[in-house]
């Protein structure tokens, strides 16, 4: 798959996961700087919703491999604006670039773009489908942190509409990973999503509540319940207090607990968190660089 | 009483399609499939809950001068797994088959996710996988179950003609 285009955890196998963490990590060990080898090589960024880190982090992976990226910019300053078809705009990119990333607010819209260009294209989030780049540099951490097997891993918030959690569930199956699932009922996990557990004999649980599962987590994935999920904002307020951690709400935690997040926060994480060992959410986003280096490097053919 | 004393019930067609052994209940959803909904100018007759030795009750859909695409019959195969397809030319039956469960079907049923792609102007067709319960959107991966594929069929044709 690697060899084409990244578009769903769900068609990741653990050896295409390896390759891209064996290949962060000789990024990470010989310094982020100066992998000059993809000289000449252009990456188009093409984002139809807003983005800080996955867009900033994919700029600096192409620079620091010595590449160039192009930005298609704001949708309101582009053709998109005009009323283009998605198919039409990256059939005009693909040809001036050598790979492409695609954030969009449709699910299935990466899917349908690769189907019409020939370079490789990167999934950086379509709608609440998936966004497997961010599932590597989840990986990377959990597996520098925790390890990737014999491992239980609680993900929690909006499991619903998160397509980091979608992405995140689907790729865990590849290891040997306990997966427990905390959030309101109205945000469970989709029933596609659950689909592909079972069928991939994945051990998930489900849970409204993170007492009685924490003393057992290894990882704890924390997401971010956004208000406009609920129709008042009374229930909101009601529901999303409930998935808010603090070093109290931590207490019963293992002592190694590893707390990750994709960011942006609001606040489901308490900032007395950050100060403790357990905080690894900017080291996670740090690693969106080397991860997203492997992972051009290769969709763009390793060392020329 | 026999399937051939019920065929007598609609009357013959000369050169067509003769769609038999439809599940009880489905020839308005077979209709739907073939994008008949009035406004064109077939001749269609429809036999609904007709007795039957094989299925206790089936409906039976002849359209005159009409032969159904694979894409068509693919989706039939979801929503009347019995039936048999007759192509007739002048009033002899030259082909009888029965539909075969495919893998996947493409155009004519409608992703239920308002979000899904193939639901924006794009130039695509819709694309479903099968499986043991129901189809699964290739796109969005939005599952639709059996006894509810047939609501997520487009009438107007829109999975067709969006190329």
């Amino acid at each position: 798959m690697l060899e084409d285009h990244l578009i769903s955890a769900a068609h990741l196998s653990r050896d295409d996961i390896e390759a891209v963490l064996d290949r962060a990590e000789s990024v990470d060990s010989a310094g982020r700087a100066g992998h000059g080898s993809h000289d000449g090589h252009v990456l188009a960024l093409c984002f139809f919703e807003p983005s800080t880190r996955t867009k900033m982090s994919f700029e600096s992976a192409m620079k620091r491999l010595g590449g160039e990226t192009i930005d298609m910019g704001s949708v309101e300053s582009s053709s998109v604006k005009k009323g283009e078809s998605l198919a039409d705009t990256v059939r005009v990119i693909e040809g001036y670039a050598d790979a492409m990333v695609l954030r969009h607010p449709s699910e299935g819209s990466a899917k349908l773009a690769s189907e019409f260009v020939d370079v490789p294209l990167v999934n950086a989030g379509d709608g609440a489908g998936q966004h497997p780049s961010q599932t590597l540099l989840d990986l990377y951490t959990i597996r520098e942190n925790a390890g990737l097997d014999g491992i239980t891993v609680g993900i929690m918030g909006d499991l619903k509409y998160g397509r980091t959690v979608h992405s995140l569930a689907h790729a865990l199956t590849n290891f040997d990973v306990r997966q427990h699932f905390i959030s309101p009922e109205s945000l469970r996990l989709p029933r596609n999503v659950r689909y592909d557990l079972h069928e991939a004999g994945a051990q998930v649980r489900e849970h409204t509540g993170l007492e009685e599962v924490l003393p057992e987590l290894d990882v704890l994935y924390v997401t971010r319940i956004q208000r406009e999920r609920f129709p008042e904002e009374r229930e909101y307020r009601a529901v999303a207090g409930e998935y808010r951690i603090d070093n109290g709400t931590l207490s019963d935690a293992h002592p190694d607990l590893t707390v990750m997040h994709p960011l942006p926060r609001v606040d489901e994480i308490a900032p007395e968190v950050d100060e403790t060992a357990r905080a690894r959410y900017f080291e996670q986003a740090h690693n969106g660089v080397p991860v997203r280096m492997a992972l051009l490097d290769i969709l763009l053919g390793g060392d020329r | 009483m026999s399937d051939t004393n019920e065929e007598l019930r609609v009357s013959k067609i000369r050169d067509g399609t003769v769609i038999d052994h439809v599940t009880g209940g489905q020839a308005l959803n077979v209709l739907a499939i073939l994008g008949i909904d009035g406004e064109g100018d077939e001749t269609v007759s429809i036999g609904m809950n007709v007795p039957s030795d094989k299925l206790g009750r089936k409906d039976v859909v002849k359209v005159e001068g009409r032969e159904l695409s694979q894409s068509e019959v693919d989706v039939l195969s979801l929503i009347a797994p019995e039936a048999t397809i007759n192509i007739i030319r002048d009033f002899d039956v030259v082909d009888k088959n029965r539909v075969e469960r495919t893998t996947s079907v493409t155009g004519i049923l409608v992703c239920p996710n308002h979000n899904c792609i193939t639901n924006a102007d794009e130039p695509v067709r819709t694309e479903f996988e099968v499986f043991d319960n129901g189809v699964r959107c290739s796109y969005c991966g939005t599952i639709v179950r059996e006894g509810d594929v047939a609501e997520r069929i487009d009438a107007r044709g829109v999975g067709e003609t969006a190329l």
